[in-house]
């Protein structure tokens, strides 16, 4: 009941003139004598459906995810015979990324206090600094594929490194559409301001940027950690 | 330049397959003609190409089902006569080749792009107007999701005519789905129509949940929402927790065969036993996917041509709630013949009938709602009637395969097909074309003619049982599935029997076709003017046929279960004294142009033409892009259009009952 | 549950009589059935473990109906006696809950599923494919590989192997080790029981034990690409041990071995192949096989021969010579 009159409540006050209407409306829903049987018009809360369309995205994203954490599971023993997690990870380089891509949360958390306080300048400037913290991380990637590729351990030599790629890349991609939102995003907020639309996008995208830090924390975990211990 | 495309990829010496092609072709053109004849183009694409309103999408989605029913139903044909004619030493008249395509399309259109859109339509007309919304919450997204879906189709019938299907069967198990086992485009064809249309339905998934969690009337809880907007929430739960496992399987086969990786080929520590069992853990609950939202409308045609509350209601919230959580514990009874041990053979065997137990409440409750009733014999009922028998005799069958030495001797034969077909023709299908007669007047205006209804409902009830009460016999006669020819003459005479039920099946589609064309042509006759037509008890009855865009003039305050009923108990003034002005979302075409430019992509991908992928992938993505820096993306219905609306609909005149 | 030892004395007796006073014997149960007993090859399993897959079938079906007659009838009942055009019969519009009725409909279904549930757990355990049979008699080995489109039987013990047709003593256990060259296929002959996939790269099991002699048909039941109608084979029951040393014979006469050089030619794609005989096995051929060891075709579609034209004349005829009790005893 306490949902429906948050999502509902919200909307009546703002509609002067129909007052009467709307405590009604209230009455009736907390179950005193019924009043009316129409509701007067509202607007549903756009900005709070899109975050919560948003995460049941995130959560689907996260099965996704948990389909091919799934699959490394299955497959990371199977090297038939090529390299092994052993001599293949270098785990300082890999701290490094993780660094990296867990200061361009906090930079990003820090863009959406700005967005609070409604400061342009600085939503621009942290999420710049996201923007450039992420893009590190996804240069750093390509490097340590780029190094592997050479090595002779491409994701076409064992079903242990085509699931290994598969994953990594798939965060890596995940990390590179957040990159070119974020970049849109700024060329928004420059060409707009802070509109209701555009605020609700940055929530998405921050919320975006923190779901792949974790995906991320997981990929360390298990494939990294677990694969050199 | 065009990637593996050359003129030799249009089949021109195969003369079925082009009889096929001209056929559509001409199809096309004579659809074409007809709009540009009648100079409707803009019309077309301002009214519904660009459309966001849920109804019109969802009746896009049905058009589309409709289509691909017959196409999907033509391969069930070509399969009844080359297996009444291919025994002994006979051939018959499809070559193996072929014939493995035909069984592939025909799995893969008929979950895919018939009971998928059709189910997806129906929920898009109703669902919205049940809870007393004026639309889904992303309406834009709803649209692309349509177009995705129909890109995704587009491509299963261009393989028809450029290059061939896939040969590996509906779920194109590995290793026979890679590289080395299937080297043409077949199977690139199948992987991209699915991914393509998979990310539309995963889309539309979590714009059904947000829409049932955030959209709702007031004052209707969760327990007071109808079945179906609970079955249907349940349904896209499933959708989105299901989809994203499909995505990845199919991914991870595309990876294979794209660019060497190993995770299902048989060299090189690939596992082709983890494809089959990530497809099914997506595949079971895909099952259910699909006929939720059947037993959502069971229970509201049931309830409404009884003239009675559904009994049980809570029992039967419960009951599908644990249906949809019980989906994902059963996957692995699709291969217990895998040798995966006793034990967890049986767990997956219990876990499976234990779904027989809410199933069979759903039943009961059913059979209660019309104890005591007054249950009026319209053809929905008679769809709902021959569902519930029907459906107990496909639930027998599937519980006896959920033991697994009997499925060791009944997997993969001709019992497992009749078994599926019976619950996903005797519930999915009728559930469906219940469905449509009921919801028919709600969208379009008018009823449907119930005497070309009632026909072509007993001609899929005998056709029914005449195509596929031999089949199980030919299991238990150890006939096993997917066979282009046989040497048991024993045989023959059932699988000839099944040729005749699929064509009384067809009898009862052509009565279907004709149903739906005289009902268009005597639509002033059945004009449905109260919104009201068959004594209904939820809110989608609450407005007029067809509803305006924006559904609802005034947004009903709901306050029983059986909302309107509960208004009309009440005598309530339907008629307001003064109208707002209503928000609403404007029409896009960006779903559609980002449909096309992906379905182009997916076609690039298919035949190796890098540059048409990227390009495709990219023109869609600023498309996008373009959308988002629009914001002039709704509108304000004034009051006095509203009222105008509102009389011209005789909404305003209306008295409640 | 696996009586099979049990069983031998008297199938061993019903052997001897000549097939035809069997076959005359069955004839008014089978008009009776429609279609003769021979046909209904899951409803007439010749060996222990089809047996026991027939009576789980039978016993689940009868206890599903128990519920599933009384609802159709049901669902009848009321539709017709609650029609609107009904008048006499009683209306209760607003009569929607009954805990007494909703009680018995979740406890039904539960009664029938928790019985269920006892037979799938204790078949599953008895009837597991892996599980050897109770027999004192030691289980010979057969190791089965599927292959594009034929299978392959290899008798490690006996040195010997064989296309297309497979054979065995009956009221022997046999011991199948069953792998695949190719694509996934299972491995099944109906009138025995239990089917199991043939998977490259991995091995099943699957004892299997004949209780009658006689020919039946075997198959892949898993669709395996364009050839896979074609790819059935014969199993071969034989009355006596004396029986199969014969057949063995009959395989080594052939003077053919299967060297590396032969099974390469071997598993290239063909269809409906013939029954052949190898003399010879080449030691650890199956284990090379599994473990992925042997040489594999590029590509199916440039291997693949599409001889079809034997199809055109009638079945080759199954019935073998030269075997005592074999002569009417073929089975589909």
């Amino acid at each position: 009941m306490s949902t429906r009159l948050t999502a509902h409540g919200g909307a009546l006050a703002f509609e002067p003139g129909y007052a009467d209407d709307a405590a009604d409306a209230l009455r009736n829903l907390r179950g005193a004598p019924a009043a009316i049987d129409f509701e007067p018009e509202h607007h549903p809360d756009s900005a709070a459906i899109a975050q919560l369309g948003f995460w049941i995205y995130l959560m689907s994203d996260c099965l996704l995810f948990a389909g091919l954490f799934a699959t490394y599971s299955v497959l990371h023993a199977r090297t038939a015979g090529g390299p092994t997690p052993h001599g293949l990870f270098d785990l300082p380089y890999v701290l490094a990324e993780t660094v990296f891509l867990l200061v361009s949360s906090f930079t990003c958390g820090l863009a959406t206090l700005a967005i609070g306080r409604r400061s342009r300048g600085a939503t621009l400037g942290w999420l710049a600094v996201t923007f450039v913290l992420g893009l590190t991380f996804v240069g750093m990637e390509l490097h340590e594929f780029a190094h592997m590729l050479a090595a002779g351990a491409g994701p076409n030599r064992s079903a242990f490194l085509s699931s290994f790629f598969t994953l990594v890349a798939t965060h890596g991609l995940h990390v590179t559409c957040g990159l070119i939102w974020m970049a849109i995003m700024m060329v928004l907020v420059v060409k707009k301001g802070f509109t209701p639309s555009t605020e609700t996008r940055l929530a998405c995208l921050s919320l975006f940027w923190h779901f792949l830090d974790i995906i991320w924390v997981g990929v360390f975990s298990l494939v990294y950690l677990f694969g050199v211990s | 330049m065009l990637g593996k495309l050359t003129l030799s990829a249009i089949p021109y010496q195969n003369p079925i397959v082009m009889g096929a092609v001209a056929f559509m072709v001409v199809v096309t053109i004579a659809v074409l003609g007809t709009v540009t004849l009648l100079g409707k183009w803009k019309y077309l694409w301002t009214q519904w190409l660009t459309s966001v309103d849920h109804k019109k999408i969802g009746a896009m989605y049905i058009i589309l089902a409709g289509v691909m029913l017959l196409r999907g139903f033509a391969d069930a044909m070509m399969m009844r006569a080359q297996q009444a004619l291919a025994y002994g030493g006979h051939a018959g008249y499809l070559p193996p080749e072929h014939f493995d395509q035909v069984f592939s399309a025909h799995g893969t259109i008929m979950i895919f792009f018939m009971a998928m859109p059709f189910m997806i339509g129906l929920m898009n007309c109703v669902l919205p107007l049940q809870i007393g919304a004026r639309d889904v919450a992303f309406p834009f997204l709803n649209s692309l999701s349509l177009w995705l879906t129909v890109a995704g189709a587009i491509l299963v019938n261009l393989s028809l005519a450029i290059g061939d299907f896939s040969r590996a069967g509906w779920l194109a198990y590995p290793p026979l789905s890679e590289l080395r086992f299937s080297p043409g485009v077949g199977v690139d064809y199948y992987i991209w129509a699915l991914q393509i249309s998979g990310m539309g339905t995963t889309l539309s998934g979590v714009n059904f949940i947000a829409t049932v969690l955030r959209m709702r009337a007031p004052g209707m809880k969760l327990m007071r929402m109808p079945v179906f907007t609970w079955t249907a929430l349940c349904t896209n739960i499933l959708i989105v927790a299901a989809f994203p496992v499909l995505t990845v399987s199919l991914a991870l086969l595309t990876l294979d065969r794209y660019l060497g990786m190993h995770f299902f080929t048989n060299t090189l520590g690939g596992d082709p036993m983890m494809y089959v069992n990530l497809i099914w853990i997506w595949g079971h609950p895909e099952v259910y996917i699909l006929i939720l939202p059947a037993f959502g409308i069971f229970s509201e045609i049931i309830a409404t041509f009884s003239g009675k509350r559904l009994f049980g209601y809570t029992s039967m919230v419960l009951a599908t709630m644990a249906i949809a959580l019980l989906s994902f514990l059963v996957w692995l009874h699709h291969f217990f013949t895998m040798g995966s041990g006793a034990d967890v053979n049986a767990f997956f065997g219990i876990t499976t009938m234990v779904i027989a137990v809410p199933t069979g409440v759903k039943i009961f409750n059913w059979l209660f709602t019309m104890y005591r009733g007054r249950v009026r014999l319209e053809s929905p009922v008679l769809w709902t009637v021959g569902f519930m028998i029907t459906f107990v005799i496909g639930g027998m069958s599937g519980v006896l395969m959920a033991v697994p030495p009997a499925d060791f001797v009944l997997h993969n034969s001709l019992f497992l097909v009749a078994h599926f077909h019976n619950v996903i023709i005797g519930g999915v299908v009728f559930g469906a074309m219940a469905g449509l007669t009921y919801w028919f007047p709600k969208v379009f205006g008018f009823r449907l003619n119930e005497t070309l209804g009632k026909a072509a409902f007993w001609c899929w009830l005998v056709g029914f049982y005449v195509a596929f009460m031999p089949l199980y016999v030919l299991g238990l006669m150890g006939a096993t599935r997917r066979m282009d020819h046989y040497d048991n003459p024993a045989w023959r005479p059932l699988f000839v029997i099944a040729a005749i039920g699929a064509v009384i099946i067809f009898c009862g589609i052509a009565l279907q076709v004709a149903q739906v064309v005289v009902s268009i042509a005597q639509r002033e006759r059945a004009r449905d003017l109260t919104g009201d037509p068959w004594q209904g008890r939820t809110l989608e009855w609450a407005t007029s046929s067809p509803p305006p865009a924006y559904n609802f003039a005034r947004i009903p305050v709901v306050r029983d279960r059986d909302a309107f009923w509960d208004m009309k108990q009440r005598s309530v003034e339907m008629k307001a004294a003064v109208y707002r002005p209503i928000h609403m979302p404007r029409n896009t075409g960006t779903g559609f142009v980002m449909a096309v430019f992906l379905g182009l992509a997916a076609f690039a991908m298919i035949w190796h033409i890098w540059w048409l992928a990227i390009g495709g992938v990219a023109a869609a993505m600023v498309a996008l892009v373009h959308h988002a820096f629009d914001d002039d993306r709704d509108y304000y219905v004034e009051a006095e259009e509203v009222r105008r609306t509102e009389v011209l609909r005789g909404r305003a005149q209306l008295r409640s009952v | 549950m696996l009586i099979a030892s049990k069983k031998t004395g008297d199938r061993t007796a019903m052997m001897d009589r000549p097939a035809h006073r069997r076959l005359a014997r069955l004839l008014p149960f089978s008009a009776a059935l429609l279609l003769s007993g021979c046909r209904w090859a899951v409803l007439d399993p010749k060996g222990p473990i089809g047996l026991e897959e027939r009576s789980i079938i039978l016993t689940a079906t009868v206890l599903m109906l128990i519920v599933v007659v009384p609802v159709i009838a049901l669902v009848l009942l009321f539709a017709w006696r609650y029609r609107a055009s009904n008048v006499k019969a009683e209306y209760r519009p607003d009569w929607s809950h009954s805990n007494r009725i909703e009680a018995v409909v979740w406890l039904i279904p539960c009664i029938i599923v928790g019985a269920l549930g006892v037979i799938a757990w204790r078949s599953s355990h008895t009837l597991d494919p892996y599980r050897p049979l109770d027999s004192r008699v030691k289980p010979l080995r057969i190791e089965a590989v599927a292959l594009d489109w034929k299978w392959l039987f290899i008798y490690p013990d006996q040195k010997v192997a064989t296309v297309n047709e497979v054979a065995f003593p009956a009221n022997v256990p046999v011991e199948f080790h069953i792998t695949s060259a190719t694509v996934m296929n299972a491995f099944f002959i109906p009138q025995l029981g239990s089917q199991i996939y043939a998977m490259a790269g991995m091995q099943t099991q699957l004892h299997l034990l004949a209780s009658e002699p006689g020919t039946y048909q075997g198959l892949s039941s898993n669709y395996s690409g364009d050839g896979f109608s074609g790819m059935t084979f014969r199993a071969v029951a034989l009355p006596t041990p004396q029986g199969f040393d014969a057949w063995l014979a009959k395989v080594r006469a052939a003077q053919q071995p299967l060297g590396a050089a032969a099974y390469e030619q071997l598993a290239l794609p063909s269809e409906s192949n013939p029954v052949a005989y190898y003399s010879q096995v080449q030691s650890n051929l199956f284990a090379d096989i599994v473990a992925g060891r042997l040489p594999q075709p590029a590509s199916r579609l440039l291997a693949r021969t599409p001889v079809r034209a034997h199809r055109a004349g009638p079945p080759a005829p199954m019935v073998m010579s030269g075997m005592p009790g074999m002569s009417a005893t073929r089975s589909n």
